[in-house]
């Protein structure tokens, strides 16, 4: 048993992975209470429809039905709708109308799992199909079905939001030399988390207390959202304790509420019963946690040397029959003016429209902070378009239009000051462990052969850690996070943070944090998240705000306890406490070494041995209220070869440089990144979910959503530079979603600039072989 | 995902297994590997009041070789096929066959006698069957029959076999040294073909082609064998040129079917384009013996 302090920038093995890779970590689905009812949801086969009636007479014959709850139900206790966090409202189950295909009907409650389901297939139910819209383009024309009669606004126009100089972008276009206009689809994809999401609901009535199991990665804000839904029922919010135990999963598909959660807090109340909701996997893939769904248009303005001047971006978000995203309010359409990148523009121009669909909620967050991947995934093909249009090489381009390293702190002018960056080094470090001129030399020789083979960059900005109280809430809450470390007499420790971990590894970095400014070891350190009854109140885990919210809410926290170690310590060594110097584990006097006290002796007089005017103990709590955001950033290189034959692109290499400033735990940075970019090959090569004309869901299942696995993930090459944050407490930066957010547009770029010899300028991800073919047969050139 | 109620019988003879079906008709599946069967069961597209499970009878798991040709029992696994020296040794294409299947978890428990029998469109076997002239051993009530392979696979997951018979061995022609391969495009989400080819190929003493068979899979709603192929290239000599040219026929006459992932016209083209792929394989592996296995 390892007794060092290791502290930051060790790889520490991950504390979590003893249960988790012994099968002993505890999901939703692993917790059974005595006496727990099983409730299932009856769903709509339609994407429009009005309800004529439900039948629920067969079902509740079925022995162990005890009962098929429906809208009109809810509606006796003001239930049937729910607030969303876009300050949208959402149905939990419908009073007469379907928006969406799968939305719940009804729900089935039984004593067992498969009863439930039985009880499912027995309800009937009678529907008038209505006319659907899919595309938010033809929801916007006059005419179209207007699919939310309950709103006043009687408009399939959610909100419109912009940001930036209009007037100076297009007095800088319309002086141009060199323009470029794109449109470019972000398609609907879907998070897939390994584990789905569901809850256990257990109202106690003599006590008047729920507690809610659930799948989720912010269990104080659905404290209090459930306190202001449900207070009119009598539940208060001292008397509801939300656990999210461990999470297969998240990636911000378990921010949201879905009416699942609802209905089983519902049903517990009802019958005094714990109730167990878990969505299956169908019903996952097709009802909840759908990304993107972004319909950009986009012009970049340009000088002729390649100087970029400025860029206009117009875009329809497609957010189905719901505003049920998880932005912070203010930005309802998440951080996506981001946009202006990596590069010095002067002016800047971005805006959004929000449109209502016959398709599930979409819009998540999914792991991309908020709408990240989809300004990056935009600016980073635009600025290849540019590029070849110019006839520059996009490497060259970019060293030439980067924000310089002393340019930091950095003024956008979409209003984000960027905290630190040096564009360029990351560049240069990813084309030299590349090889790009010989790649390019390579290139130039395949392509007077016919062999089609391609290099990709893309140098992303991201912006993760919200936020700053100023400008970050969710429902008026404002986006701090928090710590609480208590120190024992032995020396040992529980930290309890407002975040939860869904296999970020927040047990083994936090500690690493608490190491670090105490030089306790790691071994000695427990830490605990997700029990609203222990832990301080917190945001939550989603949009890489961890590390740079809560951890430093730790490394602030641990240092009011180093401040009050270091006065028992000048009591215990009869000093003057500014004779005493910190060095990692222990307290000593300056010039004499030897007098000194360890953390561990000094933790002990605090409850043995404290000094007279002093409280006993050694604890502390800290709500850490961030300056500024973090912006991590990153270049990233991609090679591929395509075979004309069949169209496939094959990733042959992928350079992954990433800079999130000082790193806590090299091994788990290195694995975030490796999943990152296997979730961000996923929508440039295999992931999208489309529906048809009448909103049927296509590709609503693991056989045909493409997910890649192992088998389509090419080897990824990472590497690294450090550029610390200068107002984050250790420097660090969020790195959670760095590549998502970076690959996409540099597996975009490769295929393109593979092509566009050919003529090919653009194509939408996901580029499947299918796709690849036919430009390649439009071309003459397939085999 | 959880299945309509049904009543579970496991016989331990292939006598109690027929009996079963004969007396159960058609409200009873047949289970195998149970790797199709029961996710259709799980969304219950399928809902058997009966299921049959044929897995204890360890008869139908064996696979020998003699006489000129290779047994394989119905319940042998795709993790068998790759894996099994007398598969790998006389029909090594068939090993290279079962090795693209699903993911390991699938193929340990997948069987081939299941997958043929659900004669999915878009399943690999069938393909390599027809390339290696497979025959397929049918037992009812009243004995055995044996069905050639080009004349099992009759359709959209229909086959020759008739409601009270069962599938128990499929055995292939070990005699005729040949070179052979299969080349697949997959869908990336289920493993399964978009198109699949395996070819096969013998030559005689002046290195012209004395037998030819190609075996199309994923591109209608049967796999077929593109007997158009196949004659423009008896006797010829398998130059890369003669099989271009060849391979133009692949999907001759065929209704390729369409969906999420690829067009007809896709099909088609993929279709011309793995079978000239396969047959190269197979040529160059006939000629340097070397035959393309997967790792053990």
């Amino acid at each position: 048993m390892a007794t060092q302090a290791h502290g930051m920038g060790h790889a520490v093995k991950r504390k979590e992975d003893a249960r988790f890779i012994r099968g002993k970590g505890t999901y939703i689905d692993d917790i059974k209470l005595p006496g727990m009812l099983y409730l299932d949801i009856v769903r709509s086969p339609y994407a429009h429809a009005r309800i004529k009636a439900i039948h629920s007479e067969k079902a509740v014959a079925i022995p162990g039905v005890l009962a098929v709850i429906t809208g009109k139900d809810l509606d006796k206790y003001g239930l049937a709708w729910m607030p969303t966090l876009m300050s949208d409202r959402q149905m939990v189950l419908p009073i007469d109308t379907v928006l969406y295909q799968s939305q719940e009907v009804a729900a089935v409650l039984a004593t067992e799992r498969y009863i439930a389901a039985d009880g499912v297939a027995a309800v009937e139910v009678e529907y008038e199909p209505l006319p659907v819209v899919v595309d938010p383009r033809k929801a916007l024309e006059p005419g179209a079905p207007i699919l939310r009669q309950d709103r006043e606004h009687k408009s399939n126009h959610i909100w419109h939001w912009e940001v930036g100089d209009k007037a100076a972008a297009d007095t800088a276009f319309r002086e141009a030399a060199v323009k470029v206009k794109q449109d470019i689809y972000i398609p609907r994809i879907h998070v897939s988390s390994i584990e789905t999401c569901g809850c256990i609901a257990r109202w106690e009535p003599v006590e008047g207390k729920l507690t809610l199991w659930m799948t989720t990665q912010a269990p104080h804000a659905i404290r209090t959202v459930v306190a202001l839904v449900a207070g009119h029922l009598g539940l208060a919010e001292h008397k509801i304790r939300v656990i999210a135990p461990d999470i297969g999963g998240g990636f911000g598909g378990k921010v949201p509420v879905y009416p699942g959660y609802v209905l089983a807090v519902a049903a517990s109340v009802l019958t005094g019963k714990p109730v167990k909701w878990i969505e299956d996997r169908m019903e996952n893939m097709q009802a909840d946690s759908f990304a993107r769904d972004y319909h950009i248009t986009a012009e970049l303005a340009a000088q002729k040397d390649g100087t970029l001047t400025a860029l206009r971006v117009k875009t329809i978000a497609d957010h189905g029959a719901f505003d049920a995203a998880a932005n912070p309010s203010k930005f309802p359409a998440g951080l996506f003016s981001i946009c202006t990148g990596s590069y010095d523009f002067k002016s800047a121009f971005a805006e959004v429209d929000g449109v209502y669909t016959n398709k599930p909620p979409g819009g998540i967050a999914y792991r991309c902070s908020f709408r990240v991947t989809e300004a990056s995934y935009m600016i980073e093909r635009m600025a290849d378009i540019v590029a070849h249009e110019l006839g520059m090489d996009p490497a060259e381009f970019r060293l030439k239009n980067f924000i310089p390293p002393e340019a930091f702190p950095y003024q956008s002018p979409l209003g984000w000051t960027y905290d630190s960056g040096n564009y360029q080094a990351a560049l240069r470090k990813a084309m030299e462990k590349i090889g790009y001129a010989d790649l390019r030399r390579e290139q130039a020789e395949k392509r007077k052969r016919g062999e089609l083979m391609g290099i990709g960059i893309s140098s992303f900005t991201e912006i993760v850690g919200a936020g700053p109280s100023h400008t970050f809430d969710i429902l008026g809450l404002k986006m701090f996070d928090s710590a609480e470390i208590r120190i024992h007499p032995t020396g040992k420790v529980v930290a309890r943070f407002g975040t939860k971990s869904q296999g970020q590894g927040h047990e083994t970095t936090y500690a690493q944090i608490i190491a670090h400014e105490l030089g306790i070891p790691e071994d000695d350190i427990v830490v605990e998240e997700g029990d609203t009854d222990t832990a301080p109140y917190g945001l939550g885990t989603y949009a890489s705000r961890s590390t740079p919210v809560a951890g430093a809410a730790g490394a602030m926290a641990a240092r009011k306890i180093r401040d009050k170690a270091r006065k028992i310590a000048a009591h215990l060594l009869e000093a003057h406490e500014d004779d005493l110097a910190w060095e990692r584990g222990k307290f000593y006097v300056k010039g004499s070494p030897d007098r000194a006290k360890t953390i561990q002796e000094i933790a002990f007089a605090a409850y043995t041995n404290h000094p007279q005017g002093l409280e006993a103990g050694l604890e502390a709590v800290s709500y850490y209220d961030p300056p500024n955001l973090t912006f991590p950033f990153g270049s990233y290189i991609c090679v591929v070869d395509i075979d004309n034959g069949t169209g496939e692109v094959k990733i042959r290499r992928f350079v992954a440089v990433d800079d999130c400033g000082n790193i806590i735990n090299p091994m788990i940075v290195e694995g975030q990144i490796h999943g990152g970019l296997t979730m961000g090959l996923a929508p440039a090569l295999y992931e999208e979910i489309t529906y048809d004309e009448d909103g049927n869901i296509r590709g609503g299942s693991f056989m045909d959503y493409l997910l890649p696995t192992a088998v389509e993930t090419p080897r990824w090459e990472t590497d690294k530079t450090t550029t610390p944050s200068p107002h984050h407490p250790l420097g660090a930066k969020g790195v959670g979603e760095s590549a998502t957010v970076g690959a996409p547009a540099a597996i975009a770029n490769a295929v393109i600039d593979a092509l566009w010899h050919l003529g090919v300028r653009h194509l939408d991800i996901p580029i499947t072989p299918w796709k690849v073919w036919k430009v390649l047969r439009e071309r003459g050139v397939t085999e | 995902m959880i299945p309509a109620p049904f009543t579970y019988h496991r016989p331990k003879t292939l006598g109690a297994a027929l009996r079963l079906l004969q007396t159960l008709g058609s409200v009873a599946r047949v289970l195998a590997g149970g790797q199709s069967l029961l996710p259709m069961m799980k969304l219950r597209l399928a809902a058997p009041a009966h299921l049959i499970d044929i897995g204890r009878i360890a008869a139908l798991r064996r696979i020998r070789a003699g006489g000129g040709r290779l047994r394989i029992g119905a319940l042998a696994t795709h993790s068998m096929i790759e894996s099994v020296p007398a598969v790998r040794r006389w029909v090594p294409v068939l090993a290279e066959t079962a090795s693209t299947i699903g993911d390991l978890q699938v193929r340990n428990l997948g069987t081939m006698g299941g997958a043929a029998v659900h004669a999915d469109p878009a399943a690999d076997y069938p393909a390599t069957l027809l390339a290696l002239d497979a025959e397929f051993v049918l037992q009812g009530p009243d004995g055995a029959r044996i069905v050639p392979a080009s004349e099992f696979f009759q359709g959209l997951m229909a086959t020759a076999l008739r409601p009270d018979e069962l599938l128990i061995e499929i055995s292939l022609p070990t005699a005729q040294r040949v070179g052979a391969a299969y080349m697949k495009m997959p869908n990336p989400a289920s493993g399964f073909a978009l198109a699949g080819v395996a070819a096969s190929v013998a030559l005689d003493g002046d290195g012209r082609c004395r037998h030819v068979r190609v075996g199309i899979t994923g591109v209608a709603s049967a796999a077929y064998r593109a007997r158009h192929v196949e004659q423009a290239l008896l006797g010829q000599e398998p130059t890369d040129e003669v099989l271009a040219a060849a391979s133009a026929a692949a999907a001759d006459g065929v209704d390729a079917s369409a969906d999420l992932h690829a067009s007809a016209e896709y099909r088609r083209h993929l279709a011309r384009v793995l079978t000239r792929r396969a047959l190269a394989a197979a040529r160059d592996r006939r000629r340097s013996g070397k035959q393309g296995l997967p790792s053990s």
